[in-house]
């Protein structure tokens, strides 16, 4: 009961750091079609950025700059890089921003260097909040937590409630038809990229502290931000949003689940031998093959349902 | 007209000295070694401070003659932690005729490099090279695998963690294993289960886990599942981002538990811990930058902290400063920098380090043993470790002549 309680709000915390980074990404995706690789390049310039002005100004306002300047970033990509290769089609985008991950990682590497940076939890959050089976729950997870609940609520509201939100939906699934309406598509391409790699960058901020701040953090977390992307499905960003929380708990209780295939099969009265052939292969524990799992599931969905989970159209 | 005149003499001038410098270096060519090691990816810090460290130590062994009049020369190649790519390394050195070749992390890397090399060698009687290792430390790799141009300065998994579990306090009774799944994460399993069963049969091995090498990035699962299984203390020999990671929420989760680890102190691992680490991380080491204050030896301390100013951040490789008095030492020896040579002079060569310590290249299994240290990461430290204000406190060193285990290593010779 223990573990499951503090798996099950790690997992929570994994998977509403993982939903910050992965919805911007869905709206990005949705909308232009295009898999920004360099769109976890975003998460660790929020860290980075976030770190420099900590520095100066102190946490809290660089979380309010940090994410801004990387949607400043983002929105001169959009209109200076991604604009003009859009014209090649989507494979030259998608090697125009595989290309920029590469360089944002060297550019990183050199300003700041190889070594992670000392950027830490801020001392006013620093203290643990509550204790749960002799387990400290820290004060910055639930911080984090309630920062990316705030963001899920503020996008949804946004994308519901407002005009903007309308369009941007509206050119989420039908883009060719909001562009026959007169609207400004490009303009509103640009503000969707803006705010996704603002959020992006918003979750560097908070997790670049919780996790550590080096250049190999955006490509650590890359992949499983597309397997998010692509198993919550084009479009949805409640697809998204269930997608970010079951990655998180799948990879938080495939740790604690100490069972193997082998296992599962004595359940039904099967014993496997260590003479059995597939002896090795059953007898690896969950927890073994649990960083796996997301990509599993990844293979299996565009297997079984190619459009995801909420997806309201085809990959 | 002048103006282009003056140029043209200036041209030939500049050519004529170029030449001049070519035809010098000429003379003296350098003694090439070629290092590979992962300089981009997850574990690029660890390959960097590596580097860094490299070039330090290079630079003032050439300051002090280099050997034969002849300067060392260090060239890098990223191995991107990955076999395939050192390979790759091997190959360029190996087309420079480059003597020898430095690899640092990783034992599956290693294996992979000793196997190439011994093919390679016996293959190219006329253009050998020698593997140094200087920190592949899986035990298979001076047992089973051992080859005759092999030279693993490091004390290995089986050394370690002997050192390890001595080290641990009689009111231990229960402990967690936690490896990287891959050679060397599984020679530490193994070795830990014998050499426990061994020296500490009180002790109940409450958990055993392999997690996949640097692909984990939040490790509070297992440290709530470490706290439900009672242990008291983690083994764990993690490197990189597995085992920063893994301490960091760990202390963070403000559990009763103590580390006993093999590489807390390389980059990276003291910002992670951070200052609640204080008095619970030990790592079983090489060296540390307060071990020279506490010997009063001011040479040595000297020698750390003029990388330290220089580099921000601290000394810890001091075995790199060895190996290269070691590969002199042999040079001159054998008047050659033919590597048949060089390795049957290194074969049982024995010195004393810049510490003072006695250290040995072992003939049988060319294992080198020197003295190691169990640091503790503790404040009040006279050297902190990367800005934290607290440093690795040498508790105990043990002697090299206490951490002579047997081996296995049935060594094939080539003919001198």
């Amino acid at each position: 009961m223990e573990v499951f309680f503090v798996s099950l709000l790690n997992g929570l915390v994994y998977g509403m750091l993982l939903f910050m980074l992965a919805s911007g990404l869905t709206l990005i995706f949705s909308m232009m079609g295009v898999l920004n690789f360099a769109h976890a390049s975003a998460y660790m310039l929020g860290a980075y950025f976030a770190y420099t002005l900590s520095l100066y100004v102190g946490f809290w306002w660089a979380l309010l700059f940090a994410p801004v300047l990387c949607g400043l970033f983002g929105a001169g990509i959009e209109m200076y890089g991604l604009r003009r290769v859009h014209k090649n089609g989507h494979v030259a985008e998608l090697l125009f921003t595989f290309g920029l991950a590469l360089i944002i990682e060297k550019c990183v590497q050199m300003t700041w260097g190889l070594l992670p940076v000392p950027y830490r939890i801020p001392p006013t959050l620093d203290f643990a909040l509550f204790d749960i089976y002799g387990t400290q729950f820290h004060a910055y997870r639930v911080f984090m937590l309630v920062i990316s609940a705030a963001m899920f609520a503020a996008i949804w509201l946004a994308l519901t409630r407002t005009r903007v939100g309308l369009i941007i939906q509206a050119s989420l699934t039908h883009p060719e038809m909001v562009r026959s309406l007169g609207h400004d598509v490009p303009k509103v391409f640009t503000l969707v990229f803006a705010s996704g790699t603002a959020l992006a960058g918003l979750a560097g901020v908070i997790g670049g502290n919780y996790h550590t701040t080096d250049p190999a953090m955006a490509f650590t977390m890359g992949p499983i931000v597309f397997v998010v992307v692509v198993f919550g499905g084009l479009g949805s960003l409640l697809g998204c949003f269930i997608a970010s929380l079951l990655m998180g708990l799948l990879q938080t209780f495939a740790v604690v689940l100490d069972y193997s295939t082998a296992d599962l099969l004595k359940q039904f009265g099967m014993v496997v031998s260590s003479t059995h052939p597939m002896a090795e292969l059953l007898n690896v524990p969950i927890p073994r093959i649990g960083a796996l799992l997301p990509y599993i599931l990844l293979v299996l969905i565009l297997f079984f349902r190619p459009r995801g989970l909420m997806g309201t159209r085809d990959t | 007209m002048g103006i282009k005149l003056r140029a043209v003499l200036a041209a030939f001038g500049m050519a004529a000295a170029v030449t001049a410098m070519s035809v010098q270096a000429q003379t003296k060519p350098t003694i090439k070694l070629i290092y590979t090691d992962p300089l981009s990816g997850p574990f690029a810090q660890v390959g960097d401070a590596n580097l860094k460290q490299w070039q330090y130590v290079i630079s003032y062994i050439n300051a002090t003659g280099g050997a034969l009049g002849r300067k060392f020369e260090l060239i890098p190649f990223d191995s991107k932690t990955q076999p395939a790519e050192a390979l790759l390394a091997l190959k360029a050195a190996t087309d420079q005729n480059a003597p020898f070749l430095v690899h640092c992390s990783g034992s599956n890397i290693a294996a992979a490099l000793i196997e190439a090399v011994d093919k390679h060698n016996a293959r190219n009687p006329e253009n050998r090279i020698l593997y140094i290792n200087c920190g592949a430390v899986a035990t298979e790799l001076t047992n089973e695998k051992c080859s005759f141009w092999h030279f693993r300065f490091d004390i290995n998994v089986a050394q370690k963690v002997e050192v390890m579990v001595r080290a641990l306090p009689k009111d231990i009774k229960k402990v967690y294993l936690l490896n990287q799944d891959y050679l060397f994460g599984q020679s530490v399993q193994r070795d830990a289960k014998i050499f426990l069963q061994k020296l500490r049969p009180d002790i109940q091995i409450v958990g055993d886990e392999l997690i996949p090498l640097g692909k984990v990035k939040d490790f509070s699962p297992y440290v709530t599942k470490i706290k439900a299984a009672g242990a008291q203390a983690l083994i764990s020999g993690n490197w990189g981002p597995d085992i920063n990671l893994l301490v960091k929420a760990g202390i963070e989760s403000g559990s009763d538990l103590r580390y006993y680890t093999m590489y807390t102190h390389l980059a990276g691992g003291p910002t992670a811990m951070g200052p609640a680490a204080d008095g619970k991380v030990l790592s079983v080491m090489p060296f540390t930058e307060n071990l020279a204050p506490q010997l009063k030896n001011e040479t040595a301390e000297r020698f750390t902290k003029t990388f330290r100013d220089a580099n921000k951040f601290e000394f810890t490789s001091a075995t790199f400063r060895t190996i290269l008095e070691y590969l002199q030492a042999a040079i001159t020896k054998a008047n050659s920098v033919d590597p048949v040579k060089i390795a049957y002079a290194l074969e049982g060569l024995s010195q004393k380090d810049f510490l003072g310590y006695d250290t040995v290249m072992r003939k049988d299994d060319h294992q080198f043993i020197s003295e190691y240290i169990v640091g503790n990461f503790a404040k009040g430290v006279k050297y902190d470790a990367e800005g934290t204000g607290l440093g690795w406190r040498p508790d105990t060193v043990i002697l090299a002549k206490d951490l002579m285990q047997p081996t296995t290593c049935k060594m094939k010779r080539p003919a001198k």
